[in-house]
């Protein structure tokens, strides 16, 4: 099987998010492989040995986003690719990366497809749907279970709490939820064999691609933090005595019972 | 401007979702004059539906009933939606952001080749300019966001853009129409009930969550009691879903749900960054927690130092007495 994962590079989930000048800053921030992806690449790693084949993680970001994908390999991806377009793109979106995926996919056989159902930074969840819809290839978003046999593909879907069990056909594209499966840390030995593995680096221009296609369709305009929610009242006496008030509080002063 | 606008709108159990009316709000945020049409999808009889949309300020509602569509895929509804989309020509498109919203929105603006603002909370306009504000990093940060070309299309946050109110002397025209859908490649074989019933995590207006300190799968019985007599539905924080009190589908924070509700009330969370970042925006926190130092206090509005399988069972009888007494 041609298994591929979108990998995204996020920040940590520790890191506190600074902004400065209408910018989160990312000075000195550390990055992560986005949780949701490091789903989707423990289940193409399961899926291959299953059934054999190779797994190709792909990303689009900067020069640093090596350090992602060499962790994937180390995982056990065997071929990492990365479209580095800082020098191209000043701005993306959703479309702007569909659009480079999709040209890079189009020479490509693909029978699976796996990515985060989210990235836990920008958060809109697009990229994956909006891929197979360019693709023409069926998808199936936040799964908690694949199973595949021949071109059939049996898979558990996340709906809001409920489970539907849904069939369909490959080549497929699905996006990972929490559930599925628990990624592995990446060996000793996985590390140092990943640092052997083949990592191709492409611009905008080995794409067929124009910049012009690559136009986003939105901007945005600005960033800025939520209000600092201040410590509020901690209540004092007999527990009996608390919950009654915090009742009359809830009631009163805060006006939602 | 957008002159016509197309709310999606959703049901679930053959009930409109609140946030198909809040998405109806929300059109008329982007422009007040527009004409706002409503789309459903489905198979029974949807005209009880379209004219609840109308109550809540759709001009008119288009209807497109099919066997096909008896649950959602993003194949049939993507080709039922789509055939209207076609059909209406609209400036501006607008879902709630649920699971079906998160699916089948990103399939049309690939399609149409359009932009699309995911998770919007609110909408204002600057001059001509539509504004959407949604949050990043799970709320860490916020962000202002237009669209720069094309067809106006978002989706907005449930409990967050306030519907109309309900006017059930308002009028409109409900039209049905006919799409003809090919053979689906997707088949939903079968539904597993696992979320409770009634009110879903991410519309509740009243979340309990509970972390570690609830200790077990049974701790949480008294969390789903107090969730029930307040009308809310019930939260974890990773820890809890983690050490398998309950399904990851309640986990909230930064992996998992983002939650907004009028009242947020952690229940032996210590307030880990990643699970404030889910939960910080709700209106109102309560923390009730053993420990004086943790975290969650510094969020809270106000707080219970104490053993929650104390102050649980108190403050479930005095919720009920004050909903006797009201």
């Amino acid at each position: 099987m041609n298994i591929y994962v979108l990998l995204k590079k996020t920040f940590d989930t520790e890191e506190k998010i600074v902004v400065s000048n209408g910018r989160i800053e990312d000075d000195g921030a550390e990055f992560i492989i986005n949780p949701y992806d490091e789903y989707a690449v423990e289940e193409a790693i399961k899926q291959r040995d299953e059934h054999g084949g190779e797994v190709t993680v792909i990303t689009i970001g900067d020069e640093d986003s090596e350090k992602q994908l060499r962790t994937a390999l180390a995982m056990g991806a065997d071929k990492a690719v990365l479209i580095n377009t800082e020098d191209d793109l000043e701005e993306g979106d959703q479309f702007t990366t569909t659009k480079i995926l999709e040209a890079f996919f189009e020479d490509k056989e693909v029978d699976l497809i796996l990515a985060g159902n989210v990235a836990i930074d920008e958060a809109s969840g697009q990229v994956g749907p909006r891929l197979a819809e360019r693709l023409g290839i069926n998808y199936v978003t936040t799964i908690t279970n694949l199973e595949i046999d021949g071109d059939t593909a049996k898979i558990d879907k996340d709906v809001e709490g409920d489970v539907e069990k849904i069939e369909t056909s490959l080549p497929l594209l699905v996006t990972c939820q929490q559930g599925l499966n628990e990624p592995r840390y990446p060996s000793l030995p996985g590390i140092m064999k990943a640092k052997k593995k083949p990592l191709d680096k492409l611009e905008i221009d080995d794409l067929d691609l124009d910049e012009d296609e690559l136009e986003p369709k939105t901007k945005t305009v600005d960033i800025f933090l939520p209000p600092e929610k201040e410590a509020g009242r901690v209540l004092e006496g007999e527990i009996d005595s608390q919950v009654k008030e915090l009742v009359s509080l809830l009631r009163n002063e805060a006006k939602v019972l | 401007m957008s002159e016509k606008i197309l709310v999606i709108g959703e049901s679930r159990d053959g009930v409109l979702r609140n946030v198909t009316f809040e998405a109806i709000g929300a059109a008329k945020k982007i422009n007040s004059n527009a004409e706002v049409i409503g789309v459903l999808c489905g198979t029974d009889d949807l005209n009880s539906q379209a004219q609840e949309m109308i109550y809540y300020g759709a001009d008119r509602v288009v209807t497109v009933s099919n066997e096909k569509l008896a649950t959602y895929t993003s194949d049939g509804y993507g080709q039922a939606v789509l055939a209207v989309v076609e059909d209406e020509n609209p400036d501006a498109i607008v879902m709630g952001h649920t699971a079906i919203g998160k699916d089948l929105t990103p399939k049309l603006a690939s399609k149409l080749e359009s932009g699309l603002i995911s998770d919007a909370v609110d909408i204002n306009l600057v001059g001509d300019q539509v504004v959407f504000t949604r949050p990043i990093y799970s709320g860490k940060a916020f962000e202002n966001k237009i669209i720069t070309e094309g067809l106006l299309f978002a989706t907005i946050r449930p409990n967050n853009i306030p519907a109309l109110d309900r006017d059930d002397s308002r009028s409109g025209e409900v039209q049905e129409k006919t799409v003809d859908i090919s053979d689906l490649r997707t088949v939903i074989k079968e539904v597993l009930r696992k979320a409770s019933e009634g009110v879903d995590l991410s519309e509740a207006k009243v979340v309990v969550a509970g972390g570690r300190g609830v200790k077990s799968a049974d701790g949480f019985k008294p969390l789903y009691e107090l969730a029930d007599v307040l009308g809310g539905a019930v939260g974890a924080s990773r820890g809890a879903c983690d050490a398998d009190y309950c399904d990851y589908s309640l986990q909230i924070g930064q992996t998992g749900k983002v939650v907004t509700p009028d009242l947020y009330i952690a229940v032996g969370i210590s307030g880990a960054i990643q699970h404030l970042a889910g939960m910080s925006n709700s209106k109102v926190i309560v923390a009730i927690n053993k420990d004086p130092e943790a975290n969650i206090f510094n969020v809270a509005d106000y707080g219970i130092v104490g053993d929650l399988f104390e102050v649980i069972p108190i403050l479930i009888e005095e919720v009920k007495n004050l909903k006797v007494n009201a």
